[in-house]
């Protein structure tokens, strides 16, 4: 692959340092990328991925776009409300970068369509609402062996860590298993502060490209937290990989993706 | 004519900063070490900023050549 003059002067701003050159740009540009929600998390994160040119992004969401999403969900816009989110995504990715492909996945991830959904990308972001898809995130991502990068976000708070195969706990050494149901509420239900989905989303599409291009360290075996009304990061030294852990531990009970049940919610969107 | 050989040859007078440097950059990411490049460039900006961005590569430079056409050719080793 060599570079046009159009590229070279796309990606000058990454090739010119040394970190990621010419090798890691050409990586970024063969890279596969899959997100999961086109939300909060995604909505920053495929923007930062399709300007960086990253080969192929795949995004996966069911719903449609929503008068309440666009406080935070910066990739739609108010013309895109009814239309689907994967679709709304999909223009806009392009609009900002014809070089790259994006394949839109309109359906929820679930226990049957998960390992599908992952096996062709190289990288896999969890930018997911609820805990029941964070747990089969983690879960297919262990069994099929793909480094993703988890996180959440609430109210003024939000974390991430990253999982790398044979790199440090996966989210279920840390997390054991989903909280009750309602024992922790949705974001739906406690709000979030729309920026929040900038920054974390913003760092996850940081660890993808980290992760392609070959660059620094992956935040594999620690979690990072933001209080954003303490305006705190905190990056918490996490316990080595759980011998016992469910699915990455020696004698793993999960050899497959399940579903939890979902979250009820009482509250209309 | 002199004591090197170029193996190739990049024109970066067509394209302006940063970008001057971006392609001279990938043009020596083609090259093996050891291997020399010509790199062609106006006067002014190019010639006062590429040759310093490319020897902080870590790459020598040989010679900095007066094209007398209001170009410069900057001779370039791969390390």
């Amino acid at each position: 692959m060599s570079f046009s003059n159009e590229q070279m002067t796309r990606y000058s701003r990454h090739i010119i340092l040394k970190e990621i050159g010419v090798k890691g740009q050409k990586r970024l540009m063969e890279g596969r990328v899959l997100i999961i929600g086109a939300g909060g998390l995604g909505s920053p994160a495929a923007l930062y991925l399709a300007a960086a040119g990253v080969g192929v992004i795949g995004i996966a969401d069911a719903d449609e776009v929503d008068l309440s999403n666009l406080q935070r969900q910066i990739i739609h816009t108010t013309a895109d409300i009814g239309r689907p989110k994967v679709q709304s995504a999909r223009e806009k990715m392009e609009a900002i970068n014809p070089d790259i492909k994006v394949n839109a996945y309109q359906t929820l991830a679930v226990a049957d369509n998960i390992l599908d959904l992952i096996t062709d990308y190289d990288f896999v972001i969890d930018g997911s609402d609820n805990f029941p898809a964070k747990f089969l995130i983690n879960d297919a991502c262990v069994i099929a062996r793909k480094p993703f990068s988890h996180a959440g976000i609430i109210r003024f708070q939000g974390q991430l860590m990253t999982y790398v195969p044979g790199k440090g706990p996966c989210y279920r050494c840390v997390f054991d298993n989903p909280p009750p149901p309602d024992a922790v509420p949705t974001c739906r239900q406690a709000g979030v502060i729309g920026a929040m989905g900038g920054v974390i989303g913003s760092l996850q599409a940081m660890e993808a490209v980290k992760y392609l291009a070959g660059a620094g360290e992956l935040l594999t075996g620690f979690l990072l937290t933001y209080d954003a009304l303490e305006m705190k990061f905190r990056k918490v030294k996490l316990p080595d990989k759980a011998g016992g852990c469910a699915v990455c531990g020696e004698h793993p009970a999960i050899t497959k993706p399940f579903d939890y049940a979902p979250a009820v919610c009482n509250i209309e969107p | 004519m002199a004591d090197y050989a170029v193996d190739q040859t990049v024109d970066i007078t067509d394209v302006v900063c940063p970008v001057t440097f971006v392609k001279a950059k990938v043009a020596l990411e083609e090259l093996d070490a050891g291997q020399i490049l010509s790199i062609r460039m106006n006067d002014g900006e190019p010639v006062q900023n590429v040759p310093r961005s490319v020897k902080e590569e870590g790459h020598k430079i040989l010679k900095l050549l007066d094209n007398g056409d209001g170009t410069w050719s900057l001779i370039v080793r791969k390390e």
